[in-house]
């Protein structure tokens, strides 16, 4: 993934996940065994750059609780699975314009403090 | 190790009313009775549940309270289908000669609202609006079209073919025919699935009664169960609410059921003449067809569209309007299938019996957290 460098989604940190050192299985979030092979996982910083596995829109407001809203009211937003490089795909909300969005596209991903959700964003 | 049919079998009306779960469940049990024509006293163990209806175990206030072991099963989607499973091993086991298997449920409108903290899940996809079981359906089938070159014409075909199995069935909760342009016009929900491919969570029972062959009569078109097995996930599959799954091609615990109840019974997909899949919405009955056997990955876009699956198709498939028609009530949706097997083995499906004299019938449910069961029953 050479070229152009975007800047990562604003205010957001690479995600903490974990390989295992044994099968080479990636998880997120980080988890203390390999639900593969059972041996002890190491936390790792992931890739921050990846490609759209699969996606969806939320066309409808979520029941609250838990969904909540932002200040501006429900509009719908698209979700998705973002395969890095290490062989793991992570769900993601998908800050990319709706009419934008294609399996394969490239991403880069983050979150944000106070929220283990992943956001991504097009990677242009 | 004795030889298990199906001696009574029925279900009650779904969709939505005053009745409660437990209400559904006794009618269903007492209808199932009367069709095996035996009374209550006659039942000599007993297997059940709900999703989120109460415990079976509890029927006995109202069925009567004989002393028999009734053993409360609650496995999501897979409720039903481990009723069975557990009632066809007491008998082969040798704890009972006649055993029933019941499952019901009653939900609240809307789609399903599940706690984060339920699944171990961090708060943050809660409020973040990720715990939304359509979202998973419509990334599941999004794929799968990309990959096997299914089109949204396809997706809408199916739900066509579930109304208008289901106007055909008394016993239904939508029975309203609608055209594929009416699915596709009507509202997208979670892309690519719109509002009318999905089943809508409602209220209903079905009940079977088991019995080792020879103990009960059971008329000239007797019913057996030939194969029956349920599975849990193995690793790199894809399920609701994953914050991750692995890279690379994905397992399917449907495979394994699947493959493991026409193992028992000795046959394979092509000799099945008529098929119950779970149909969760249009894409899940898609991707089952391919998944239990019934055609390679990507042949549903020439096989549907040609026919194959309707009542008086090659393999008629939901002949009852599957889910979508019937809607889900956890519970009770794979006994709900067994039943319609039932019927349409015995000839005795009314308006929507297919045609000519099928002999092997085949059930499939799946659902969360990655659990599938699976039935194979012949005449």
């Amino acid at each position: 993934m050479e070229g152009a460098v975007a800047a990562p989604p604003s205010g957001t940190t690479a995600l903490h996940g974990s390989i295992c050192p044994d099968c080479g299985v990636a998880t997120y979030l980080a988890q203390s065994a390999c639900p593969r092979c059972g041996a002890g996982l190491r936390e790792v910083e992931l890739s921050r750059r990846g490609l759209l596995w699969s996606w969806t829109v939320q066309r409808y407001p979520p029941k609250s609780p838990p969904y909540v809203p932002p200040a501006t009211g429900f509009t719908p937003f698209a979700v998705g699975y973002v395969e890095l490089p290490e062989g793991v795909r992570v769900a993601a909300i998908l800050d990319v314009p709706l009419d934008d969005i294609a399996i394969g596209m490239p991403l880069r991903l983050g979150v944000r403090a106070g929220s283990a959700v992943p956001r991504a964003r097009a990677d242009r | 190790m004795s030889r298990v049919v199906v001696a009574g079998a029925a279900r009650t009306t779904f969709g939505r009313s005053d009745a409660s779960g437990r209400d559904h469940a006794v009618r269903a049990v007492r209808a199932a009775l009367a069709d095996a024509g035996v009374g209550w006293d006659r039942v000599a163990a007993a297997f059940g549940g709900s999703d989120n209806a109460g415990n079976a175990d509890t029927l006995v206030a109202e069925l009567g309270l004989t002393g028999l072991p009734f053993i409360n099963v609650r496995n999501g989607c897979a409720t039903g289908g481990s009723a069975l499973v557990s009632a066809v091993n007491a008998i082969r086991g040798g704890m009972a000669d006649v055993v029933l298997a019941v499952g019901f449920d009653k939900h609240p409108p809307g789609a399903f609202d599940p706690r984060p903290e339920d699944w171990g899940l961090d708060d943050a996809y809660g409020r973040d609006g990720l715990m939304v079981t359509t979202q998973f359906f419509g990334m599941k089938i999004q794929r799968y079209m990309h990959d096997h070159g299914i089109s949204p014409h396809t997706l809408a075909l199916v739900a066509e073919k579930a109304y208008r199995n289901g106007a055909r069935t008394p016993e239904a909760w939508r029975r309203k025919p609608l055209t594929a342009q009416e699915i596709l016009d009507s509202g997208m929900v979670s892309d690519p699935l719109t509002r009318f491919m999905f089943c809508s969570p409602g209220e209903g029972a079905a009940a079977v009664v088991l019995a080792a062959e020879g103990v009960l009569p059971t008329g000239s078109r007797t019913v057996r169960l030939d194969g029956v097995a349920v599975r849990s996930r193995r690793f790199g599959s894809f399920e609701v609410f994953s914050p991750w799954i692995p890279a690379g091609a994905l397992t399917s615990v449907s495979v394994k059921a699947a493959a493991a109840a026409f193992e028992a019974a000795g046959i394979g997909p092509a000799d099945v003449d008529v098929a119950q899949l779970q149909d969760t919405e249009s894409g899940a009955e898609v991707m089952h067809l391919a998944e239990c056997g019934f055609c390679e990955h990507g042949e549903q876009e020439r096989l549907i569209p040609d026919g194959t699956f309707e009542i008086g198709g090659r393999l008629p498939v939901n002949t009852d309007g599957g889910c979508i028609a019937n809607g889900e009530p956890i519970g009770a949706s794979g006994l709900r299938q067994v039943v319609e097997i039932v019927h349409q083995l015995r000839g005795t499906a009314g308006e929507r019996q297919i045609p000519g004299t099928p002999r092997v019938g085949f059930t499939h449910v799946y659902g969360a957290p990655g659990v599938s069961a699976c039935t194979v029953l012949s005449c």
